[in-house]
């Protein structure tokens, strides 16, 4: 961990409301300024942990409800009745100060995804303007380590860094009525999974048959979490079907699709 | 278990169950919800003798009708309501809000138009539907809470608890009254986004609310909020909350509410404080609003008055020698006890 990563004079403290705070430590997409926000939510868990133990220190942590790690910036939301919001306000400081960066080393998962043009209504467009065969647009994005920034926009749904510039382009210019639930989608240099149909205007490239969000895994409903690194494994329509069959019944074991902890 | 049932015989327009709120899942996505204006709800709720996490159901257009399938369950409404009980022995009353009353089995509640804002029905130990990540709180985006994550619909069967027929437990105080003052606000998280013109602005303007309102927002209409610059105008997405005041390139501000997502990509200008977010579930299209700066401390110090305020109130309510000529039915056409299967 560099000396300037860790260096607090670049954190700010911003009010969101009268029950948040946002700790924000830059301003841009970047993996080193993800790596703070996790140092930060990976500390004040710890934190809080200590807190839940102890009667000494800590108890400005224990109103806290909710926290949102973001591309950019931790957000702790507070019960405003139960929290002494300055207080809270300066140890969040404190901690971020001293935290570190805590690279995305989530959990790692492969996850399946069939290309076939049913599913993938945008590849052939997105290789043909790239100079590229769909072949060679799928073995990139077969072959790429995504990482998950933050999980928003609606539940389960993943923004994920890595895409290779090659495949870097912007929305539809008119954004789709309907994207189809668990659609792989990419625009800009971000991926993503629609967990649920919806509009949109990302660019579809396959679709993965593994529910991005289930009310029915109560601990973790959602998927994918902050720091999660996540490789694309294509599979053939036939397997497509057979998943997705699992996946509606709920009889589909998350745990599968789950790599080991080490690099690839 | 003594429990009561309600059945819904016709849905109204759009009401869903709400509670308090889905609080530690923002991390994956899924909206906070709960009640739009949690002040009226827990004057309903207290109206029932129920706490005030119990869930009610929301109403911001028409209500429902609704029958007792086994009771006796006591009811109650707050806000621009009114509603009518049609007694199983063929004898009708008007039910105002602001008390309570108790329906026997195969009465019938008829809740009429919602004349502005957002009211609410508490139901004796509130509407007892099964929590979904820690709420009942009705979220459709996700297809969680209320009833199978969906507004309620005619047939549906709504748990609760049997109250007693107990005269003398009736409970009426008078109407709970939001301030009229301009809406609090905390500036920033993105003030630095804003010229400083549009900040004062922002204070000294009048805003209409639009008919764009929905649980997830609403978009106001007036004096434009400039940008430092245009590119100022989009942001990295970072954290949201119901009452930040997000302000798009256009410039209009859109304050987000209780179902709104847990992060935005448009710079906020400021957020309203907790005390003043239960007004926000009030407003009306054509409505006009200001606003006025405070701090964190300031809003404290608010949201304790305003908790001492709501003690007061609760404390005016006035227990029974009300209504008296209720007359229960026999019975017929009711669950009985070992009816339970039907909760399942």
């Amino acid at each position: 961990m560099s000396a300037n990563l860790t260096s607090a004079s670049d954190v700010r403290l911003l009010p969101l409301g009268d029950a948040a705070w946002t700790v924000e430590f830059g301003s841009t997409i970047d993996p080193a300024i993800h790596a703070r926000v996790l140092g930060l939510a990976e500390a004040l868990e710890q934190a809080r942990l200590i807190s839940r133990g102890g009667e000494a220190c800590g108890r400005e942590f224990d109103g806290i409800v909710d926290v949102v790690p973001t591309f950019r910036s931790l957000t702790i939301h507070y019960d405003p009745l139960r929290t002494d919001a300055i207080r809270l306000g300066e140890a969040l400081c404190a901690l971020a100060a001293a935290s570190g960066v805590k690279p995305a080393h989530g959990r790692r998962w492969g996850l399946p995804v069939c290309f076939d043009d049913e599913f993938a209504p945008d590849l052939a467009d997105l290789a043909a303007s790239k100079g590229m065969t769909t072949a060679d647009v799928v073995q990139m994005m077969t072959t790429t380590e995504f990482q998950v920034y933050m999980i928003g926009f609606m539940p389960g749904f993943p923004y994920m860094g890595g895409l290779p510039p090659a495949l870097h382009m912007p929305r539809l210019s008119s954004p789709r009525k309907a994207v189809p639930e668990r659609s792989l989608a990419v625009a800009g240099e971000m991926c993503a999974v629609y967990p649920w149909e919806s509009p949109g205007g990302w660019r579809l490239l396959g679709r993965t048959p593994v529910p991005m969000f289930s009310a029915r895994e109560a601990a973790s409903p959602a998927l994918l979490a902050s720091g999660d690194r996540v490789f694309w494994q294509a599979i053939a329509r036939s397997e497509f079907i057979e998943l997705e069959a699992a996946g509606r019944a709920g009889t589909l074991d998350r745990q599968q699709f789950l790599l080991g902890s080490e690099s690839v | 278990m003594t429990t009561g049932l309600i059945e819904i015989i016709k849905p109204g327009f759009a009401n869903g169950i709400q509670d308090t709120g889905r609080y530690g899942y923002r991390h994956m996505g899924v909206a906070v919800s709960g009640f739009l204006d949690r002040l009226f709800a827990r004057c309903a709720n207290a109206l029932v003798g129920n706490t005030d996490d119990a869930a009610c159901i929301e109403m911001r257009v028409t209500g429902p009708v609704l029958a007792v399938r086994r009771g006796p369950v006591r009811v109650a409404l707050a806000g621009n309501v009114t509603a009518t009980i049609r007694r199983a022995t063929g004898a009708a009353e008007e039910l105002s809000a602001w008390r309570s009353a108790t329906l026997g089995c195969s009465d019938v509640l008829e809740i009429g138009a919602v004349k502005g804002g957002t009211s609410y029905l508490a139901v004796s130990g509130g509407i007892a539907v099964t929590p979904q990540l820690g709420s009942r709180s009705t979220y459709q985006r996700a297809k969680i809470g209320g009833i199978e994550g969906r507004l309620i619909a005619a047939g549906d069967v709504l748990p609760c608890a049997a109250a007693s027929s107990d005269a003398d437990e009736e409970r009426q105080a008078p109407p709970w009254r939001h301030a009229d003052s301009p809406i609090r606000v905390v500036l920033g998280p993105q003030i630095d986004h804003f010229a400083t013109e549009a900040v004062a602005t922002f204070m000294a303007s009048e805003y209409q609310v639009t008919p764009q309102l929905d649980r997830m927002g609403m978009r106001l209409q007036g004096e434009k909020l400039a940008h430092v610059t245009s590119s100022a105008a989009d942001i990295v997405s970072d954290g949201v909350t119901p009452g930040a005041i997000q302000v798009p390139g256009e410039g209009q501000p859109i304050i987000l509410l209780a179902d709104c997502q847990t992060v935005g990509g448009y710079p906020k200008i400021a957020t309203v404080i907790c005390a003043d977010r239960p007004r926000l579930g009030q407003l009306e299209p054509g409505q006009t609003v200001r606003f006025a700066a405070t701090d964190v401390t300031q809003a404290r110090i608010a949201l304790e008055e305003q908790e001492r305020a709501w003690r007061t109130w609760a404390s005016q309510i006035v227990f029974g020698g009300i209504n008296f000529d209720a007359v229960y039915g026999d019975g017929s056409g009711c669950w009985k006890d070992d009816d339970d299967e039907i909760l399942v």
